[in-house]
């Protein structure tokens, strides 16, 4: 290939997504110039850890690296770090950078990533109030989370729970406020939020369902001092975490003429409506061959599993995107794997008791496993991925009796 | 300090250098070897780091934990020397291993 036969792609956004398609590139020996823009002064990095042990303090900032920095430049691929895309211009195939400087690109691929959704309500501006999406937030939180201290963490979903785990361990007075009848209601069933809030009890998080926030009252220097309620009670706090879930970042994509619906529309080989822009990653609304209908998901698993369907689009091999998207969580002693969304399931088949240490739920619709959630127990997990990837069908009694091997299933 | 040869399925190598108290998943990682995900980030999550430790070096790379074998158990492709690579330290003992690298992960 000669110079003149090079190419440019450019990356925009500096996320999980961005890193897992800067390495499966570099893995597939990819030709042509390869320029991640950034806007975060890191390369790209893990965010699970943030809410876990990253704000416990236990592993160092240089460990969430998805790959040293170095290792990308060393192989020829550019990062420009803490610079923001302004403006794509797709006639002239431009990008304007909030360095003033404009770059050109023959395929661009947006991985905006999203942003988080902001409580909007009186006393929200007061200091003390926190949001948890980067290691900078990680990192402003984490100091403030001293022994006695007391947190108050509006959202009951992973991200929440997560920091209520990490922070009780550290001595702070945690209280997670939720507005639904369980918790994270949005992403798994009812037997596994009650698992989890007998977990966080035990452990002495106040959870309080069913509570709907107002807004915040102020104490000295225009800081934060409480948490008001929808019944005209008010919860105490030193510091607040709100935690309801994060937006897709389409600004861009939308002014440069993009479809958007709540994420950058693109088909199962990561394309949007221009063929020369791909997206992938939280800020897509995707056609995934594995589901009827488009999705957005907010996961580590689509991320990466949408920047390798770009890289095979990138070097003109045709994959579609066609995986069930698989999630985890850790909080105190339990590791939670689940795989398949089951929002839409007719049945749902315990294996093992709540009560236990380890036990599963598999949903099913019409006698189809399309989703699995697993504590402690990977087996059910990973036996679970082929079931839901395959659409099996399978016997509730198969499923539930303890006594029955579940690798037989498969 | 020390090298990790990395054989994919094809039986290309990758000849890699390590530091210690690192794991095989980031060792393979951070030299973009093809055939090692990691999605999960070694967290022993994703089952998406198996690997295939040459018999000799087999017993430098300790104990399976309960955990990693569940999610070994249902790997296709398993061997009696498989390990998830987010699951071994590396240490001086492993110095020079051979770890060869299954056609899919899960």
């Amino acid at each position: 290939m000669t110079t003149s036969e090079k190419k440019t792609t450019v990356i925009v956004g500096g996320g999980h997504a961005a890193g897992a398609l800067m390495t499966t590139l570099l893995q597939k020996k990819y030709q042509h110039e390869v320029v991640l823009v950034g806007e975060e002064p890191h390369p790209p990095y893990q965010r699970p850890p943030l809410s876990k042990n990253y704000l416990a303090g236990e592993v160092e900032q240089a460990s969430l690296y998805l790959k040293p920095r170095a290792v990308y430049e060393k192989a020829g691929q550019q990062l420009r770090l803490g610079v923001r895309v302004e403006q794509i211009d797709r006639d002239n195939k431009t990008i304007r950078l909030s360095d003033q400087s404009t770059l050109k690109y023959d395929q661009l691929v947006l991985a905006t990533g999203s942003h988080v959704r902001r409580l909007r309500a009186p006393g929200s501006d007061l200091q003390g109030i926190h949001y948890l999406h980067d290691i900078a937030d990680t990192d402003a939180l984490r100091e403030k989370l001293v022994p006695g201290t007391r947190l108050v963490i509006v959202g009951g979903g992973y991200i929440g729970l997560e920091v209520a785990a990490s922070a009780i361990k550290k001595g702070v007075n945690v209280t997670v406020l939720e507005a639904a009848d369980r918790l994270m209601q949005r992403v798994t069933g009812p037997e596994m939020s009650a698992f989890f809030y007998a977990k966080h009890i035990a452990a002495g998080v106040d959870v309080r369902l069913n509570t709907a926030v107002t807004g915040f009252e102020a104490g000295d220097q225009g800081r934060v001092a409480g948490v008001t309620l929808a019944d005209g009670g008010t919860v105490p706090a030193d510091i607040v975490l709100v935690s309801i879930g994060v937006i897709p970042e389409t600004a861009l994509a939308e002014a440069a003429g993009l479809p958007c619906d709540d994420g950058i529309v693109v088909d199962e080989f990561t394309r949007t409506g221009d063929p020369d822009i791909l997206a992938i990653g939280d800020c897509t609304r995707h056609r995934n061959l594995f589901f009827e209908k488009m999705q957005r998901l907010e996961s580590v698993a689509n991320a990466v599993d949408q920047a390798r369907t770009a890289a095979a689009t990138l070097m003109g091999e045709e994959k579609p995107y066609d995986s069930a998207p698989w999630f985890w969580s850790n909080q105190y002693d339990v590791r939670l794997q689940m795989v398949g969304l089951s929002q839409n399931h007719d049945q749902r088949v315990l294996r093992g008791s709540t009560e236990d240490k380890e036990f599963a739920v598999f949903y099913l619709r019409e006698g189809c496993v399309i989703a699995v959630d697993a504590v402690n127990l990977p087996v059910a997990f990973m036996v679970g991925k082929q079931l839901v990837q395959h659409r099996k069908s399978v016997s509730a009694e198969a499923l539930s009796d303890p006594g029955a091997d579940l690798k037989a299933l498969v | 300090m020390g090298k990790i040869i990395f054989v994919e399925h094809d039986n290309t190598e990758h000849v890699t250098e390590f530091e210690a108290g690192t794991t095989l998943m980031q060792v393979a990682v951070d030299n973009a070897v093809p055939g090692i995900d990691g999605d999960c980030g070694g967290e022993c999550a994703c089952g998406t780091c198996h690997m295939i430790v040459a018999d000799e070096w087999f017993g430098k790379t300790g104990a399976i934990g309960d955990a990693e074998e569940q999610m070994l158990s249902m790997t296709p492709e398993r061997a009696k020397t498989s390990r998830l690579g987010c699951q071994v330290k590396t240490t001086e003992a492993i110095d020079g291993i051979t770890v060869h690298l299954p056609e899919f992960q899960m």
